[in-house]
């Protein structure tokens, strides 16, 4: 009897979770519909406030990360930072990690994430992406042992390492559901897990991949490009048009004084080198392969 | 000597830095503790009265919260709030609310299970002798359930400020993300410096834990 009321107790305090938790959620949907009070800031409150939140990486080396004086530094900090400069605001930097970029963005406690956020359909649905300032592909590495250049050569038994959460992630489950996966939430435990041979090789995004087989003897990038070409851009919550279009409007200013040239001698070419520079770099907006066309949603449908 | 990169963490400010985002995980596991005892004895001893409804709403707010991990709770106070009813909490306040539900709702069950293992006879002899209801738990039951108590009390709050480690996810930067900024901001220089700073931040836990059992070891020790 006993025993009973205990199961029926339990049933109960289940079924009335799953009732608060599905209240939740259609309630924030509604809110979300009806936008009556957006959840973002105008260009013109933040002006007013004299402040802008921005997203940034503090543990992505060289994008976005905190050197030891406590400064946020990188590609992305570095165009964060002009931004500041150009709205005459200060800057609230706010560390962001991969899984909560968009959650930022859709409770607008940030006003831009400038986290190498690389550019997808389904994440466009949710936020909205200003032009592109950056390429990016995804690379392959693999010891020089066993140099893999296509991923048909992945035997049945092989794994290959990815980072939770990245765009190589997406890409391998969407694209080839037969490849075995492993799994890390940081760089460093992917990079023993290589370096330990627990996998035939890493994938990851190309200029991760291109940095690792520089600085490491013995493996090499066999495939420095899968799959399409994807593009880094600014992100800003859903709706936020005016936000939107001024930053659009400095990134195609800055094209004048070569910017994002200049940001990537600054903070990614001791990493990358230099001849990747017109590979990666993306100035005024325009990507090389589609000049003069600002829109670039399209271009991940090739 | 291997290189452990023990270099980097006297570099610029770090082992500074460190010591800043120990401050704000002890400030925010401090405060939550502080709630926790208060709202979780009084939580505990409301436990004991034998009223249905009430039983079954605390008992109803400890699975919720046992059941739910950190994390989501986290999410759903830090993301949620601003969602339903457009709160903008800071991460810090956040992370404290989400402590100090957590911390009310384990205490509330510690302190209850220390009441119901002083056996009946303390009440009824308590009683006996013509204390007053609040007299018995003053004087007869709480010194005696405090002390079994401590322990289970130690072991939640050095629990509560190694989980601190996850506010990392609502952008609170506490010791664990500065050493993770640490280690990834001298990648390519010194690759090893993982062993080194997560060596510091293994030392500045246990600097901070090892007293607080200390302290309960002579609590016990005096109380027993």
């Amino acid at each position: 009897m006993k025993k009973l009321k205990t199961i029926f107790t339990l049933i109960l305090t289940f079924t009335l979770v799953l009732s608060l938790g599905s209240c939740g959620e259609s309630s924030g949907k509604d809110t979300s519909n009806s936008s009556s009070s957006a959840v973002y800031r105008t260009l013109d409150e933040i002006k007013k406030s004299g402040k802008i939140n921005i997203g940034v990486f503090s543990d992505k080396n060289p994008f976005g990360y905190v050197d030891e004086s406590g400064e946020y530094q990188g590609y992305d900090v570095y165009f964060a930072r002009r931004i500041g400069k150009d709205l005459g605001v200060d800057i609230n930097f706010v560390s962001t990690e991969a899984a909560n970029r968009v959650e930022y963005l859709e409770t607008g406690k940030v006003d831009i994430i400038l986290a190498n956020f690389t550019v997808t359909d389904e994440r466009a649905q949710k936020v909205d992406f200003a032009l592109p300032y950056m390429n990016v592909s995804l690379g392959v590495v693999s010891p020089d042992s066993r140099v893999i250049t296509d991923l048909s050569q992945l035997g049945a038994n092989d794994e290959v390492i990815v980072i939770s959460g990245t765009t190589a992630e997406d890409y391998l489950i969407k694209n080839y559901p037969n490849i075995k996966l492993q799994k890390y939430d940081a760089y460093a435990n992917a990079k023993n897990a290589l370096e330990n041979g627990n996998a035939a090789a890493w994938a990851n995004d190309n200029t991760e991949v291109l940095a690792y087989a520089l600085q490491n003897k013995g493996y090499k990038v066999g495939i420095p490009s899968l799959g399409s070409q994807d593009t880094i851009a600014p992100a800003v919550s859903k709706g936020n048009e005016t936000l939107l279009k001024w930053i659009n409007d400095e990134i195609r200013s800055l094209a004048s004084e070569n910017f994002f040239h200049k940001d990537y001698e600054e903070t990614l070419a001791d990493t990358y080198g230099k001849e990747h520079e017109e590979k990666l770099v993306v100035e005024g907006g325009v990507t090389s392969d589609k000049k003069g066309d600002p829109d670039v949603s399209d271009s991940s449908s090739s | 000597m291997a290189d452990l990169g023990l270099d980097v963490l006297f570099k610029g400010r770090n082992f500074i830095r460190l010591l800043e985002g120990l401050g704000v995980a002890l400030r925010i596991s401090l405060i939550a503790i502080l709630i926790s005892i208060v709202f979780g004895t009084l939580l505990g001893i409301l436990r004991q009265r034998e009223n249905l409804l009430l039983k079954f709403i605390m008992r109803l707010y400890l699975e919720v919260i046992r059941i739910l991990p950190q994390l989501v709770l986290l999410f759903i106070v830090y993301f949620g709030t601003t969602r339903s009813f457009g709160w903008d909490l800071s991460g810090e306040a956040a992370s404290i609310i989400v402590f100090a539900l957590w911390g009310t709702a384990e205490m509330s069950d510690l302190v209850r299970g220390a009441l119901t293992s002083i056996s009946v006879h303390q009440y009824e002899s308590a009683a006996a002798l013509g204390l007053s209801g609040a007299h018995i738990y003053l004087y007869v039951i709480l010194p005696q359930a405090v002390r079994r108590l401590i322990p289970l009390l130690i072991n939640l709050v050095t629990r509560m400020i190694k989980t601190t480690s996850l506010v990392l996810m609502i952008g609170v930067v506490e010791i664990l993300k500065v050493s993770q900024q640490i280690i990834e901001a001298n990648r390519m220089k010194s690759p090893n410096a993982a062993f080194g700073v997560y060596l510091a931040v293994f030392v500045l836990y246990f600097i901070v834990c090892w007293p607080i059992s200390m302290l309960a070891r002579k609590l016990e020790k005096r109380w027993g």
